[in-house]
């Protein structure tokens, strides 16, 4: 993909309460046909999209948490965690669901999609893309 | 520079819609394009023709069809937003069995491929929201 661009989509709200999380979940896997360079980024409340056994039995409101482990067969294998925005809500990556993807470069060996960056290595990363759109 | 323009907070209560209004209208005086600008989450309900806000107040919707149609600006409404929030093209309200549409003029309702599309082609996107 010589002339692809490097999209990153920035999730910074908690995924029940507001419709950012699952309406930007849904620009992602559209995206995911357009073969660019996809990267997601949580921070801020946006951690908690993340978290493993989310019930929402009790909101009537869909859980769509589990659409985030079919990203890896999309080929949308970079989700960037800030470790500030973790640690700030007193959570670690143990709460967070496992991600992974196949490599087809590497016997499609599973590996982690999840990466916890710190604050200053996400400031590179956004500064790094060329499309930043944020929810 | 080719901008594109992403929408995604609703009239009124935000004034997104209002300041990338404004942000259009600057970019184009400065002769920049804005070829394209997508509606997404209550973004969407910029587009309703049955918006009759009070006389001394702006009308958002008027404001951007008569800035798309001088301009020829593509105005997008994504369907699966506009859908969940009651807004409906003449195909879509038939589609639905629903007895009235209310896409105001100079809208059109398409998919989220046209938003990726404005990131792939144009210089920079630019998305006014909360």
């Amino acid at each position: 993909m010589p002339d692809a661009k490097k999209f990153l989509y920035v999730n910074r709200k908690a995924p029940y309460g507001t419709i950012y999380a699952l309406e930007s979940l849904e620009v992602v896997l559209i995206a995911a046909a357009f073969e660019q360079d996809v990267s997601l980024a949580f921070l801020d409340d946006g951690v908690f999209q993340l978290t493993k056994d989310q019930n929402t039995d009790g909101i009537g409101v869909k859980n769509f948490s589990p659409t985030f482990r079919a990203l890896g067969d999309y080929e949308v294998t970079k989700l960037f965690v800030e470790k500030e925005s973790l640690e700030e809500r007193g959570l670690d990556p143990s709460d967070l669901q496992e991600i992974t993807w196949e490599d087809e470069d590497a016997d499609w060996e599973e590996k982690p999609s999840i990466r916890i960056v710190s604050r200053a290595e996400m400031a590179d990363i956004m500064a790094d893309q060329d499309v930043v759109l944020s929810f | 520079m080719k901008f594109g323009i992403v929408v995604s907070e609703g009239p009124y209560t935000h004034q997104a819609a209002d300041t990338a209004y404004h942000f259009a209208k600057a970019a184009l005086d400065k002769g920049h394009e804005v070829p394209r600008v997508f509606f997404y989450h209550d973004g969407v309900n910029v587009s309703s023709s049955l918006t009759v806000p009070p006389q001394d107040e702006r009308h958002i919707q008027k404001n951007w069809s008569t800035l798309a149609s001088e301009n020829e600006i593509d105005l997008v409404v994504c369907i699966a937003a506009a859908q969940r929030r009651g807004i409906l093209d003449e195909n879509e309200a038939k589609r639905q069995g629903k007895d009235a549409a209310n896409l105001a003029e100079g809208f059109r309702i398409s998919g989220l491929g046209q938003l990726i599309e404005m990131g792939i082609e144009y210089d920079r996107m630019v998305m006014f929201g909360d």
